[in-house]
Formats: structure tokens, C-alpha cells, sequence
């Protein structure tokens, strides 16, 4: 089977029902995406494919359909996307097992809404589950990026 | 000293033989310092200047001997040294490092002595002194009981400043200028003509020189990074993904496992089939472990899938089955043969009481799961006679003499590689998932192994917080609250956690009283007595422990006197608090949420006061009822910390309480039924959301010279400030958590 992730592609022998999650974790090594339910109600092992955010841990490999990208993929400590920026600006990160995913929920609702509400962001964020209770700084963190984001455009 | 050692022999926690035989043999032997463990293994050019500070050519290394579990434990280890040895936060490196009994934790064994934090008599002292000496002789290195800091606080300090003295000497050595003239700045010693000579570059002289008895810590004035907001070491790694926890460790050679054992906890494995398993894609083999079956693969999925092919005959729960017969035996244990401790008895209650209009009360609370993201999950690797294992854990030295005795091996055939986890709330001071771990790798020898459990596994193996129940009784008098008998029976976690260390408590156990019966007020007729439920379901440790429920046992029906008495829930608990930097904190929090004011129609607001941890911590939380249920708007709090030493992780630390707190209480508990837990995944355990999470407005108060952790009494005050709340708002007065029982959230 192949897959496109981060850009680059790879070629693995799986199940096509082998959730994208594990095929990302055991067979490529990616580890950002984190395993915290196995049944789509954390959230921690939230991916983009072809730019939407989807729970990779209940979607079997062999219904993927697109490019994926995962949070090494979105950016690296060098060169970070503007929302893990924030993140890092409001210290949001407690354990931070949960972050990868908050993140990718984050930056996909950015993406198609520059100018989210409290709603919005309420409506996202909500399926994504934060043991250590970052939700505050996540809010915040999500309107710095969105304040950033529509700096740089004109 | 007589009485205090008595106190201590029955009831100090872990073991009283080996605790009596420190108190009485071990004071003065344990007064030496234990050896600096970096001084095995170090290369030429490298020197270990005190246990805590390791320098070599590409630099400065920092110990952080405590478990990184999300409180931001590393950096804040690291700022301690840092600030004195004058290094650059940019080149910080840390390591957990191998563990030892020179790491260990003097602070966590203080909080469980029956001595009240806001008691600093003699026999307090003197007692807290004991338990330190105690905490080096049971090589007690344990992250927990918010101990990290306080116990850290002049021992990391003090590390920099020797390793910064002898780095100094070595550089006045080696220019042959006076040592008087030298300064330090980010990693180097500066010579008074401007010259930097870096530690790396003085680390073999620094070697050879004895490091000094005494030396001067830098006046708080002089603070480059303490009490300042300072970046997590962390944040980095934690924002892009790049963080490696034990889950994602990946070794050449690898192989994936997971563990299926019996869900009535503690009962046996009768029969089972894995033919099914054996054949299933992947399989490498599968293994009959304690009480269950392990599945090793090439891969964790394939490992999950096959596990549940296997067909499993589970033997009994050891246990009532269900927790309606667990409240029974609750409920059964309010008797004299069952009493605890009665540590407070001010007044004549009984007296007080008679003739009296009685106020009689019940409350309870229910098991709740720790459940950290992170499932449970360990490496392991059996190899040539030694073995290594690669996992978060909060007791490390515990954790190797474990490993010692189920393989054979020696201890120093053993080497422990701590992990940061995704969170642990106290589930990592439990070593059952890496003796599973270890019965793998002695089943499947010369690859590491991952063995991850499933969410489901964590869920219904987990060492729960405790049910429990409280029955109050209470009297006012001309407008004030005049007596409060307060009785609380839990399970107890002490005796629970020293059972599966093949040790037995004699004393009484503080837990059980935690948040009950050391607040500071002064109520004339005033008693607290804990009764000791027989064993149940296996518990543990729970981010703020036996506080979490008695906090909302104490205040909850202290609010119940107050409004009985028509007395003001503000007023009234400062007039009956003696203890002035808890005094501070409530009015504070009275300032800060203008306690008093007007708030609106279906509205209102709850006040609720624990000190816990040697913290005293009062929350205001403002509710709207709503046609669809309750909404909580707004939550206050004050807390009494001696210090701030990162502004930042303390908000961040302040707000994550609140929200676990505030959370279980509204929505969560674990439920038994055929002996098993009911809720096996998060949409059953839910707690906060994010559209649920309150503004929280915080205010740190430094009216004291204390140090302490904050990572857990913000907790015990958030479900009485929302249960009052909920009264306050709509006359409801709920005494049964989680208090979705008896109401809606929105």
C-alpha cells in the first residue's frame, strides 16, 4: 500500500483495516500523533488529510483517500507554523500529550476561518480532551495565531 | 521528642519496623550524605560536582530526579541550579538520571505525619525533621504530595552554588589570579581583564578540588531567573510534536505487546484460549503473565486485535461486585471498632449537642480514575544478563529493587531510563504495568519490547481514588456556627499501597482525614474522626489524595452551618479562622469576586476554603442556572505559596487544578458492576470540556516564608465552591458528587 505523509511517499505492507494511527506510529515512525482513545472521543491522534482534520485512530488505511500530514509535518522547531508559535508564546503545554492533536484541530479550523468567535473556537476545541486542563491558554494561544495570521495577509 | 517518636512509630507510612529501626538507629548514620552517584562512570574530563550537576566538554548536565509528569518538574530543578551556578537558560541540558538513594525525598514523607501544616511547634518541628532523616533511609526518591519544590528548594540551590565555588577555584588554579576576583556569567568564570573561561574547559581541574562545606546562596534580590516567568525546557519539543515519551520510544529490533488481566481487580485467571491469538496476523507470541495474557507482535495494533480474540474465563472479583454494596460497606464502618484517628477534639461536642437543634448531614464520593492521555506503557529489554527498562514512573528506586526480585538480577545489572509521561495524577506511583512489562521481556528475552495497554485496559485497571462517605452533625448558636461533628469512613490508600509492597500500616492514616481535620478554625465544640473501611477495590494515590474528597466533606456542611446560622459564608469563616495567611487568602478572595455584591437573577456564587499540602487556597465560583442546567461563568481563587518561582507554570499549575477539580466533580466517577468498572473509555469519563472551562482568575499571595507545590491544593476547594454555588444559585443543596447525579451541566 502506498501513502503520501508530510510530503514524502512511503510504501507499507498493512491491513487496510489497520487504523491510520498505527500504520503512522509502528510502521513509519511518526510519533507525533498520540494514542489516547482508539475511539475518535480524544482527539490526541488528530491528523490532516488533504488539510482536514481527522481522528487517525478510527480511520482504517485502507479508506484513506489523500495526502496526510501530521504535526512534524505542519512545522519543526526550526521553522514553526504560526499556531504551535503561539503555543509556545503562551506556554500552553502542560504533560502535552494531548497537544499534537490540539494543535492540528487549531491550525485546520484556522485555515478556513481567519477570524474565529469564542463559538467557533468553542465548537472545535470541544472534541478535543485536555487531561491537565490547558484549555484557557489554548483559547488564548488560538486567538494570538488567528490575530498573527491576519497580520500576514494583506 | 518521646511523644513525637511514638506518634511517628504508629503512624508513619511506609513500614513502621524499618521507620522505627531509622528514627532510632538510622538518625545519625543517615546524617551523612549519601554517595554522589555520577561518580561512577565518569570519563576523563568530566566532573561530578555534587550529585545534581555533571559537566563535560559539550557542557553543563542538570539531574532532575524527579518524574516529569506535565507539572514542569524538570525546569523548575533546573532553574534552582541554574540561578546559582550562573548558566545560560538557552544551553540547559537535563537528565533524569539513574536512580539513587541520594535523590531522595525528604518533603513527601513529612505529609504523612498527623501535624498539622499550620502547626510549627516542637514537636512539628522536630517530627518533620525525623521523616526527613526517614525519607534518606527508605531511599524514598518519589515525585509526589506536591513535594517537588519544597524539597528541592535549598538542596538544588545549594548544588549550583558549590558546583559554581569549585569552579572558581579551579579557575583561580589554573591563571593563578585571586579567587576573590573572579566572577561567573552563562556557563563561564570571567577573569577581571574581561577573559571567559567556560566550565567545560575547568571540568577536569574541578575534578580534583574538594567541594566546600558551606557556601552563600545569592540574596533573592539578586535573582536572574527565579520568580521570573521562565520558558518550560520543554515547550519546545511539546509544541512541535518532537517530545519523546515512553510510548514512543523506538529501538532497532522492536517489538510491540499489550496485556489483557482479569478486570475484577486482583482476582484470578481460571482458564483461557488464545488459539485464535497465536494464529492472528503479526503474533510473535503469546504469553501467560500474572493473572493475565500478554500478546507480543511487529506491531501495537495487531497486538490489541489479536488480545481480544482470546477467550478469558475470569475467576471472582475480590471485592463486593458492585459499588452499591461498596457504599454498603461504607456505610457499615461508622462504628467504634472501625475509628481511625481522631486527631481533633476541641470542645465537648456531645455536650454541646444536647438540648441543641441538631443539624445531621450525609455525603459521599465516588471512585474517580486517574487516566492520565497516556496509557500505561512500558519498554523493556532482557539481555546478556541485564535488563533494561525505559518508562515513566514516580518511584524509581522502588521501581529497580522490583525488577531485582522478579528477575534475580542484581541491581546494577539494571538500568532504569525515566521517561516524561503524559500525565499521571499519582497513576505512576503504581509499578504494575512494568512488572507486566518485565514478565514479557523474561518470557520473550533479547529484544526490547513495547508493551502499551489499550484505553480500556487503563480504565478498568487503574488504582482509583476511594469512595467515601461523611455524616456531620452540627449546631449554631446566636447567629454563629457553635459545633461540628464531622465522621468520614474511606478504604484506606495507605494501607492499600503498602499491601502490594508486602507492608502493613499499624497507625492510623492521615488520608483519611486529609482537608478534614487540619483546617485552621476555631469552632467551640469541633471534632473530626476518621473510620478505616475494610480493603475494597485496590486504590491509590489521586492528585490531592484523601484532601480531594474531604475538602468537599468539611466545607460543604460548614456552609450548611453558616447558612443555618444566618451568618455570612465569608464573615463567618474568617471570624472562625485563626490562622492569619489563611485569613489572607479568603479575604482576598473576597476582594477579588466583590463578595457581597449583587449578582442576578439565577445566579449566584459559592465560597469554599481548604488548606492542603501547607497551602491554603480559597476559591469563589460564580454559576448561572440556565433552562438547560448549570453554567459555571467564573471561578476566583487565592492561594498562600511562600514563593512564586515561575509565574507562569504556577498559573498554569492553578488552572489545571481548578479545571480537574472542578470537572470530576461535575461529571465523573468510576462504577462497579460484576466487580468490573463500567466506564471504560473517555465518552463515560469525560470531566471538563473545553466549552465548559470557567474564566479563572488567579491570585498568589507571599505572606509567608514558606516553599511548596501548587500542582494539587487548588484541587480540594473547587467541588464545595461549586456545590455551594449551585445552592446559592438555586437553592439546591447537592451532597453527593459527581453532582451530575442530581443536575445538569451546560
Amino acid at each position: 500500500m502506498r501513502l503520501k505523509v508530510n510530503g514524502k511517499t512511503h510504501d507499507v505492507d498493512v491491513e487496510n483495516a489497520m487504523p491510520l494511527l498505527w500504520v503512522l506510529r509502528d510502521e513509519l515512525g511518526i510519533m507525533g500523533p498520540k494514542y489516547g482513545c482508539g475511539i475518535a472521543v480524544c482527539g490526541a491522534c488528530t491528523v490532516h488529510v488533504n488539510g482536514e482534520p481527522v481522528r487517525s485512530c478510527s480511520l482504517q488505511v485502507g479508506d484513506l483517500k489523500g495526502e496526510v500530514t501530521t504535526i512534524e509535518g505542519l512545522g519543526s522547531p526550526e521553522t514553526m507554523h504560526v499556531v504551535q508559535a503561539a503555543w509556545m508564546q503562551h506556554q500552553v503545554a502542560q504533560c502535552g500529550y494531548c497537544q499534537s492533536g490540539q494543535i492540528m484541530a487549531a491550525a485546520a479550523l484556522l485555515a478556513v476561518n481567519a477570524e474565529p468567535t469564542d463559538q467557533d473556537i468553542d465548537l472545535t476545541m470541544s472534541a478535543h480532551l485536555c487531561r491537565c486542563g490547558t484549555y484557557p491558554r489554548i483559547r488564548l494561544a488560538i486567538k494570538t495565531a488567528a490575530a498573527e495570521l491576519r497580520k500576514r495577509k494583506p | 521528642m518521646s511523644r513525637a517518636r511514638t506518634i511517628l512509630r504508629r503512624t508513619f507510612l511506609f513500614g513502621s519496623a524499618a521507620v522505627a529501626g531509622g528514627v532510632a538507629f538510622g538518625f545519625y548514620s543517615y546524617k551523612r550524605a549519601p554517595n554522589n552517584p555520577l561518580l561512577s562512570g565518569l570519563k576523563d574530563g568530566e566532573a561530578a560536582l555534587t550529585p545534581y550537576v555533571k559537566i563535560d566538554r559539550d557542557g553543563v548536565t542538570i539531574i532532575t530526579p524527579r518524574a516529569d509528569l506535565g507539572q514542569g518538574a524538570h525546569s523548575i530543578l533546573a532553574a534552582l541550579v541554574a540561578e546559582e551556578l550562573d548558566l545560560d537558560w538557552n544551553s540547559i541540558r537535563v537528565d533524569h538520571g539513574q536512580p539513587s538513594q541520594a535523590y531522595y525525598n525528604g518533603t513527601v514523607a513529612v505529609e504523612g505525619l498527623p501535624v498539622a501544616a499550620t502547626d510549627t511547634g516542637f514537636i512539628a518541628q522536630g517530627g518533620r525533621v525525623v521523616a526527613d532523616v526517614a525519607g534518606k533511609f527508605l531511599s524514598l526518591q518519589v515525585t509526589g504530595g506536591s513535594s517537588t519544590v519544597a524539597d528541592a528548594y535549598d538542596k538544588m540551590r545549594v548544588a549550583g552554588a558549590v558546583a559554581r565555588d569549585v569552579l572558581l577555584s579551579a579557575a583561580a588554579q589554573q591563571t593563578g589570579l585571586a579567587k576573590a576576583t573572579l566572577t561567573t556569567r552563562d556557563g563561564t568564570v570571567i577573569t577581571p581583564d574581561g577573559r571567559a573561561l567556560s566550565y567545560s574547559s575547568l571540568a577536569g581541574a574541578a575534578a580534583k578540588i574538594d567541594p566546600p562545606a558551606r557556601v552563600r546562596l545569592k540574596p533573592e534580590a539578586e535573582w536572574r531567573y527565579l520568580g521570573k516567568p521562565m520558558r518550560r525546557i520543554d515547550m519546545v519539543a511539546k509544541s512541535t510534536g518532537t517530545a519523546t515519551y515512553g510510548i514512543d520510544l523506538e529501538m532497532p529490533g522492536m517489538v510491540y505487546a499489550t496485556v489483557r488481566t482479569n478486570p475484577r481487580l486482583g482476582g484470578a485467571l481460571k482458564a483461557y484460549d488464545a488459539s485464535a491469538a497465536e494464529k492472528a496476523k503479526g503474533v510473535l507470541k503469546v504469553v501467560p503473565i500474572a493473572g493475565g495474557v500478554g500478546v507480543i507482535a511487529d506491531n501495537t495494533w495487531r497486538a490489541f486485535q489479536a488480545a481480544s480474540l482470546i477467550k478469558f474465563d475470569w475467576g471472582p472479583a475480590p471485592y463486593p461486585a458492585t459499588t452499591a454494596a461498596m457504599f454498603e460497606a461504607v456505610a457499615s464502618s461508622f462504628i467504634p471498632e472501625r475509628q481511625d484517628s481522631r486527631f481533633k477534639k476541641d470542645g465537648d461536642i456531645e455536650a454541646a449537642l444536647k438540648g441543641a437543634s441538631v443539624m445531621t448531614a450525609e455525603y459521599k464520593v465516588p471512585y474517580l480514575a486517574h487516566a492520565p492521555l497516556e496509557p500505561m506503557n512500558a519498554v523493556v529489554q532482557l539481555k546478556d544478563g541485564k535488563l533494561d527498562i525505559w518508562t515513566g514512573t514516580q518511584v524509581p528506586v522502588f521501581l529497580i529493587k522490583t525488577a531485582a526480585l522478579m528477575t534475580g538480577l542484581l541491581a546494577e545489572n539494571i538500568r532504569l531510563h525515566v521517561q516524561i509521561s503524559g500525565g499521571s495524577f499519582g497513576r505512576r506511583l503504581e509499578d504494575d504495568y512494568v512488572r507486566q512489562a518485565i514478565e514479557l521481556a523474561q518470557a520473550y528475552p533479547g529484544r526490547p519490547i513495547k508493551m502499551t495497554w489499550t484505553r480500556e485496559e487503563d480504565m478498568t485497571h487503574d488504582f482509583p481514588r476511594p469512595l467515601g462517605m461523611a455524616r456531620m452533625r452540627g449546631a449554631v448558636k446566636d447567629g454563629q456556627v457553635d459545633a461540628y461533628d464531622l465522621n468520614i469512613a474511606y478504604p484506606s490508600v495507605t494501607a492499600s499501597q503498602t499491601r502490594r509492597l508486602n507492608q502493613s500500616v499499624p497507625g492510623p492514616d492521615v488520608a483519611i482525614v486529609a482537608g478534614a481535620w487540619d483546617q485552621p478554625y476555631k469552632i467551640p465544640h469541633y471534632r473530626v474522626t476518621g473510620y478505616r473501611v475494610p480493603a475494597l477495590v485496590p486504590i491509590s494515590s489521586w492528585r490531592s489524595v484523601g484532601a480531594s474528597g474531604n475538602g468537599f466533606f468539611h466545607d460543604c456542611f460548614l456552609d450548611e452551618l453558616i447558612h443555618a446560622a444566618g451568618a455570612d459564608p465569608l464573615k463567618e469563616r474568617l471570624r472562625l479562622c485563626w490562622h492569619e495567611p489563611s485569613r489572607k487568602v479568603l479575604e482576598a478572595v473576597g476582594a477579588m469576586s466583590n463578595w457581597g455584591s449583587n449578582l442576578g437573577k439565577d445566579r449566584g456564587r459559592g465560597l469554599a476554603f481548604t488548606l492542603s499540602f501547607g497551602v491554603p487556597t480559597a476559591e469563589v465560583v460564580e454559576v448561572t442556572s440556565t433552562p438547560k442546567g448549570i453554567r459555571i461563568d467564573k471561578v476566583f481563587v487565592a492561594v498562600e505559596v511562600g514563593k512564586v518561582l515561575d509565574p507562569v507554570n504556577f498559573e498554569n499549575q492553578v488552572q489545571g487544578g481548578i479545571i480537574w477539580g472542578l470537572g470530576h466533580a461535575m461529571n465523573a466517577e468510576l462504577t462497579y458492576r460484576d466487580g468490573i468498572a463500567e466506564q471504560t473509555n473517555f465518552h463515560a469519563f469525560e470531566s471538563m470540556r473545553f466549552d465548559q472551562a470557567p474564566q479563572i482568575e488567579i491570585r498568589a499571595l507571599t505572606n509567608t516564608t514558606q516553599i511548596r507545590g501548587i500542582g494539587e491544593p487548588t484541587v480540594p476547594p473547587c467541588a464545595p465552591a461549586l456545590a455551594n454555588a449551585i445552592f446559592a444559585a438555586t437553592g439546591k443543596r447537592i451532597r453527593e458528587l459527581p453532582l451530575s447525579k442530581q443536575i445538569a451541566f451546560v
